[in-house]
């Protein structure tokens, strides 16, 4: 998938992938972040 | 001055529940709903299960010890409906009725918090006399309640109260703010609070009275409950772990809350070891109470899987911490596992700072721990709402990096897991799903059973109170004594 130039919601999860490590990844792809949460579903 | 460190361990665990369909509607999630559709209540009602099914649902017999966790991977789903058969009085601890709760309720109100309509405090006064941890005094506490004109008043006031209500509805009672204004004194936040401190003191009770442990031998108390005990000037201030001293006799005792999320009762057990081991005391228990905010919080899925609301228990833990008596599992401090600030947030860099890193240290592999308590989280609760199977997320991870290791292949990955993990069974009741419902058949196993090793590892959601992105963790080892 090409991200470069990509606007990114990152919803992530505190048992699964979290919001700021989707972030990071995405970012470093050339993506632009405009939201990042995490939530903890239990 | 003693120079020599004492070796903490763990002398005895105890566990409480108390099954509260009555106040499944003071859920977060579901108290919302009801103020957007007052007809979810009806809703509610319709999935709320008899206590009778709550006693026999395997999860809950698993929490109080009655059946090993590894027993319900061989049972039939869902497990709910194994009902009509169970023990309210198992090894670790009882599964009390709405009714006597409330008036445990009661007992534990130092502020006339709670009414109770004078019918209904008679009918159960036979019930809490008969049980086992109930004094003179507390049935003097309980009194003689309030008539039903009283409780009309009380909720047609300025400042409303709470009704309290049974499963089926009928109104038993009311719970009173403490305050005009102050949201921190509103009634459904001391609702709270108060069931907080009543099932953190019935397992403390529990504790002491079967581990034969004098109240007055307790020094210190350590309350590691998530409620936010405080008024409108301190929001959160504490103190619940001297109000559960207080209760629970300990006449020379005094203590401190330790807070961290679901992270918080290792955190707390951390301290408590330290304590321990430096001779500050000779006992230390660590406390949890119950997370009322929880109950319902997935009713949703449940409602639309057309199975009973299984968030329905409270839950509480009470641990003793103590020096080595040559039997109880060892405290392993210097296993001590932490999730640093530097670490980063993915899960890979978590688990490397609680199972890999600690595991390093003292000179073991991952194969050397019997078991893993992690995330415990009952899967028949979290899975009709969509959440996965929490427990077996993480054993997956943990197993990742056994493979990483080179201490198993991915395809024994499974394997792995079936063997060092455990079939989530807690109650989704905040801080006591993570890692502690595992202790009292940690301590069974490691005192007189087959277990060598078990480590506990939790994580704490920091970031839901938005003062940091981060989240926490801790681990600690505990392994056979002698």
């Amino acid at each position: 998938m090409q991200l470069q130039g990509k606007k990114i919601i990152a919803l992530g999860e505190r048992d699964g992938i979290q919001g700021s490590a989707i972030a990071q990844c995405t970012a470093s792809a050339g993506a632009e972040v405009v939201l990042e949460v995490t939530h903890c579903f239990v | 001055m003693q120079q020599m460190t004492a070796q903490p361990v763990i002398r005895g665990v105890r566990f409480f529940l108390a099954h509260t369909p009555g106040l499944v509607r003071y859920g977060s999630k579901p108290s919302r709903d009801i103020d957007r559709e007052p007809a979810v209540v009806d809703t509610l009602q319709a999935h709320l299960r008899g206590y009778a099914d709550a006693v026999a649902y395997p999860p809950n017999q698993a929490f109080l010890g009655a059946i090993h966790p590894d027993t319900l991977g061989s049972l039939p789903t869902p497990w709910f409906r194994h009902t009509g058969c169970g023990e309210r009085w198992a090894p670790h601890g009882e599964i009390m009725s709405e009714e006597e709760f409330y008036g445990w309720l009661k007992i534990a109100d130092a502020f006339n918090l709670v009414s109770l309509e004078a019918g209904f405090a008679a009918s159960i006064r036979p019930a809490l006399a008969a049980h086992p941890l109930c004094t003179p005094a507390d049935l003097e506490q309980l009194g003689t309640g309030v008539s039903q004109a009283e409780l009309d008043a009380r909720l047609a006031g300025d400042v409303p109260d709470l009704p309290i209500f049974l499963r089926d509805g009928s109104r038993i009672g009311c719970f009173h703010a403490a305050h005009e204004v102050d949201a921190t004194l509103a009634a459904d936040v001391l609702l709270e609070n108060l069931a907080c401190k009543t099932t953190a003191v019935l397992a403390m009770r529990t504790l002491l009275a079967q581990e034969h442990i004098d109240p007055l031998a307790i020094p210190y108390v350590l309350n590691s409950g998530e409620e936010a005990v405080g008024d409108r000037y301190q929001r959160g201030g504490g103190n619940l772990a001297k109000a559960v001293a207080e209760m629970s006799g300990c006449q020379a005792a005094t203590g401190v809350d330790i807070k961290g999320f679901c992270c918080g009762p290792l955190h707390a057990l951390a301290v408590a070891g330290g304590l321990v081991s430096a001779r500050v005391f000779p006992h230390v228990v660590v406390v949890g109470g119950c997370a009322l905010s929880k109950l319902g919080m997935k009713y949703r899925g449940h409602v639309q899987h057309d199975q009973p609301i299984l968030e329905d228990v409270l839950a509480a833990v009470a641990i003793l911490v103590s020096g080595d008596d040559g039997a109880s599992p060892r405290l392993r401090l210097d296993s001590l596992g932490r999730h640093t600030v530097a670490a980063g947030p993915s899960q890979k860099a978590i688990f490397q700072q609680l199972v890999s890193e600690p595991l390093q240290r003292l000179g073991l592999g991952f194969g050397d721990i019997d078991k893993y308590a992690t995330e415990l989280h009952n899967p028949e609760v979290t899975e009709p709402a969509g959440s996965g199977n929490v427990p077996l997320l993480n054993y997956r991870v943990i197993a990742g990096l056994a493979a990483m290791r080179k201490e198993i292949t991915p395809a024994q990955v499974p394997d792995f897991v079936a063997a060092h993990g455990m079939p989530g069974f807690s109650p989704t009741q905040g801080h006591i799903a993570s890692a502690v419902p595992f202790l009292g058949h940690a301590v069974d196993g490691l005192r007189c059973g087959d277990l060598q090793r078990v480590l506990l590892l939790a994580k704490g959601s920091l970031f839901l109170g938005r003062m940091t992105q981060m989240a926490d963790g801790v681990s600690l080892l505990l392994e056979r004594n002698g």
